[in-house]
């Protein structure tokens, strides 16, 4: 393997965002990782401090999961840069970052939606109908569960449980907590948010859901 | 939220009598005086000439509207000019009847009312807090007096009336962010009498003769962990509590983190010194943001009065508590996983031996208890091992959690004598099913577990006999299940949840669960082959066998189980393409009835995919080929016209 290969950045996080402006318009790269985190390309870490986050945890065995709680707390999601700075101060490599992070169901690597809805798929959810709920959800934000609408308007996510089972099923939207759900309610909670969809969009929204 | 209230309970800025403050205070002295502070409180507030308002402010409280009702009482008072203290409280368990409300006029009994509406608190305000009238028209029950007005006692409730509270003693009565009302209501009394009258040997030997076992879902006995971790060399040790309560369909831990911290943090304490632990950590679940801030501030009062922290109550003992986040990894609530996780690594099971208790947490000696085992650890020292022992069956003794929830008319969190029978539970407790249906089945134990048919709805409910019908205790979610659920459908559902969770670290888990999953969805589409369900049991087998820890050890219980009570319901689906509860889309079809429909274009307009034609005041028909079967003209028809064949 040719040296020049072997410097290519291999557990590459390449997170690109469309710029909330509008789709399309300009492509930014808000991060990159380099495999042994001496080449940074893209925005420099400057840009979004977390140096005051690192001195907290400075020295404490076990820090690398709350530094990412707290970092993602602060940004919404975790950048690249990010993730090498985290793992320069651990003593980490960038890959062994990238390896937790990506273990954890609560850790993005892109960014959320203004709205982030979570939906809970648990037994007792499940049992009441949560399946509808979700597809209901899908259709209604224009959005598949696990991704952020084109317009970062909204992000779905499916929760395995929120602990509120006698309410079941439940939403929760942003951290407002909503109990016994109905596919008209879902409705109701985003009448005026919802867009219109085509049809073709709507019947692909319904269609894909569930699983 | 917590600093809107202006609860009497609400604890003053920092003072100077902790031990942290470099007086030299002796324990009695300060315990004491902290006794004898949260007595007078707790006096002042139930004699209080001003009218108290508590609401249940737990998260099923916050979802249910509490926050409409607290919003409407403060309007109401406002336009009367009126005082009254509002204070929050934790869940209380009867969440069918959330949002609740209670109300305790000066001098008067408190008087709990369920199923608020923002009318009925406006009504409840004028005539009870306003007027000392309570309103029985309304109100559910009295707590802690007698009955009023045609209003019962909350222990005569039928909901009630089988509990015992143990555990979940203080939940949705006293402010959990209180230390006051906590001491009050014997509150770090028990680690008191440890800290000033027991050796370590002798808190292990009242924990083991009380028979108390974990109540995670292994049901290991406590007392005997202890133990191990206290003969165990190495040292610093660590004390973990596990609030990584996964299971979906479970919030036992949950309710008793936000409605009683004061009791984990006692326990945890408690189970320190008798380990011989300096350090602990409790390791919450992120999807639990309120236990989490409960915690905290739990903490922050207790180290604050010297109940944590250094010296504890001017004893030699020192034990410092942190909180640790999970990020959302079920396998975490294994406990090799859960220390990996909070080592900051991958949160992956490893082999044992060695167990935690030789070699746990940075390699040293660790102890891992579950929420609830611990809330129980207090009352036990203060109550006696025989107290506790009185409760239960032979081999499982005292009482045990259960999270209700399903197709059950008053789904809640109970807190039963364990040996109660699922009959006692599902239709006393719980009211019944929901709609009259008829009872098919219980799901006990989550993913880990297994179901429960009818038939053995008179069977005592302990660790024994629970597995002995092919399920579990498990950590306490009790899912109930009426003709309308499908049980293949279920079965898929937590196989699809537990290959999900899969940490892939054993292939046996990672590829077994997957190709388990994979069958079921063919048998819940109709595309299932006579030889699947063998396959399915082998398969399971062989997970069973060849996984690590208990993810891979028991994802396979839901499906062997399901096939052992209803193996004619996967036959319907495989051999006759059916799905008996209506359940699986595939195996299907919504029809209008012709002669049932009036034309009223209900079901038209809200067609998702615009699969419903005809005219207004003209029969109606569904398009079989833009169906897409999600039941919606079914569920709001009026004339029952829609027809699931």
């Amino acid at each position: 393997m040719s040296r020049r290969l072997l410097h290519q950045p291999m557990g590459v996080v390449s997170v690109t965002r469309e710029s909330r402006g509008g789709v399309g318009q300009q492509r930014e790269q808000v991060g990159a990782l380099g495999f042994h985190g001496k080449k940074v390309i893209g925005v420099p870490a400057a840009a979004d401090p977390i140096d005051d986050l690192l001195a907290r945890y400075g020295g404490e065995p076990g820090a690398l999961i709350p530094l990412l709680q707290k970092v993602q707390e602060r940004y919404g999601y975790l950048k690249g840069c990010h993730i090498q700075q985290i793992a320069r101060f651990l003593k980490l490599s960038p890959s062994e970052v990238y390896g937790v992070l990506t273990f954890y169901a609560q850790f993005r690597l892109t960014p959320p939606g203004r709205t982030h809805v979570r939906v809970c798929q648990g037994t007792a959810c499940h049992v009441r109908g949560g399946k509808r709920i979700l597809q209901e959800l899908e259709s209604v934000l224009n959005v598949r569960a696990g991704s952020t609408s084109e317009d970062f308007e909204y992000s779905l996510e499916k929760i395995a449980c929120f602990g509120a089972c006698s309410l079941a099923p439940v939403v929760v939207v942003g951290s407002e907590v909503h109990g016994r759900m109905t596919p008209q309610k879902v409705r109701k909670l985003f009448e005026g948010n919802g867009r219109r969809l085509t049809e073709e969009k709507r019947l692909e929204a319904v269609q894909g859901g569930g699983e | 939220m917590e600093q809107h209230y202006n609860s009497a309970g609400t604890d003053p800025s920092p003072r100077g009598t902790s031990s942290r403050g470099g007086a030299a205070v002796t324990a009695r002295a300060s315990f004491a005086e902290l006794q004898a502070e949260a007595r007078v409180r707790w006096d002042q507030l139930n004699n209080s000439t001003t009218p108290r308002i508590i609401l249940g402010m737990g998260t099923c409280g916050i979802a249910a509207g509490a926050g409409r009702i607290e919003e409407a009482v403060r309007e109401t008072l406002e336009q009367h000019r009126a005082k009254a203290d509002i204070e929050a409280v934790g869940c209380i368990g009867l969440c069918y009847a959330e949002p609740i409300m209670d109300v305790v006029a000066p001098g008067g009994p408190r008087i709990s009312y369920g199923s608020v509406t923002t009318r009925a608190a406006e009504w409840i305000v004028v005539s009870h807090v306003l007027g000392g009238k309570p309103v029985p028209e309304l109100a559910m029950a009295v707590i802690g007096g007698d009955p009023l007005d045609g209003i019962p006692r909350l222990e005569d409730l039928p909901v009630m009336r089988g509990q015992r509270r143990v555990a979940l003693r203080h939940c949705g009565l006293i402010d959990p962010t209180s230390i006051h009302q906590y001491v009050a209501n014997d509150g770090y009394a028990a680690l008191h009498r440890v800290l000033t009258e027991m050796t370590p040997e002798q808190v292990i030997d009242i924990i083991k003769r009380s028979g108390l076992r974990g109540r995670g879902g292994a049901g290991f006995p406590t007392g005997v962990k202890w133990e191990f971790c206290r003969n165990a060399e190495g040292w610093p040790k660590y004390m973990i509590c596990n609030g990584d309560e996964g299971d979906p369909g479970a919030f036992m831990d949950r309710s008793v983190l936000e409605g009683d911290p004061h009791t984990v943090l006692e326990g945890m304490a408690i189970a320190a010194y008798a380990i011989g632990a300096s350090e602990g950590f409790l390791y919450v679940r992120a999807e639990y943001p309120l236990a989490i801030r409960r915690l905290r501030q739990a903490i922050a009062q207790a180290e604050e009065w010297g109940l944590l922290g250094d010296r504890i109550m001017g004893s030699d003992f020192s034990f410092h508590v942190k909180i640790k986040e999970g990020a959302g990894a079920f396998v975490c609530g294994e406990e090799t996983a859960l220390i990996a996780s909070i080592e900051g690594k991958r949160g992956m099971p490893r082999q044992r031996p060695p167990f935690p208790a030789q070699s746990g947490l940075w390699g040293k000696p660790t102890t891992i208890n579950n929420v609830e085992t611990l809330a129980n650890v207090p009352p036990i020292l203060l109550n006696g091992p025989e107290w506790y022992a009185s409760v239960g069956t032979e081999r499982s003794k005292g009482t045990k959690t259960f999270a209700l929830a399903g197709k059950v008319k008053q789904p809640g969190l109970i807190e039963v004598p364990l040996g109660i029978t699922l009959r006692e539970v599902v239709f006393d407790i719980g009211g019944g099913i929901a709609e009259d249906r008829r009872f098919k089945a219980a799901q006990t134990g989550g993913p880990s577990g297994g179901c429960i048919p009818a038939s053995a709805l008179d069977l005592p409910m302990d660790y024994e006999n629970l597995s002995r019908v092919g399920s579990i205790m498990g950590s306490g979610g009790l899912v109930v299940m009426d003709e309308t659920s499908c049980m293949v459908d279920v079965a898929r559902f937590f196989l699809a949840f537990t290959q999900s969770e899969s940490c892939g670290k054993c292939t046996p888990c990672r590829l077994g669960t997957k190709q388990m999953l994979d069958t079921l969805i063919r048998i819940t589409e109709g595309k299932g082959e006579p030889a699947d369900l063998d396959r399915l049991m082998e398969l399971g087998e062989a997970i069973k066998a060849g996984s690590l820890c208990a993810l891979g050890g028991t994802a396979p219980n839901p499906v062997i189980s399901t096939l052992r009570y209803f193996r004619d319901e996967y036959e319907a689906h495989v051999f006759e393409k059916r799905c008996p509860a209506g359940v699986c889309t595939a195996l299907i079809h919504f029809e209008i009835d012709p002669d049932r429909c009036t034309g009223c274009m209900v079901c038209a307009r809200n067609c998702a995919v615009g699969a419903i034609s005809g005219a207004k005041r003209k029969p109606h028909a569904i398009d079989q080929s833009k169906c897409i079967k999600c039941g919606s003209c079914y569920e709001l028809c009026k004339f029952s016209a829609v027809v699931k064949s």
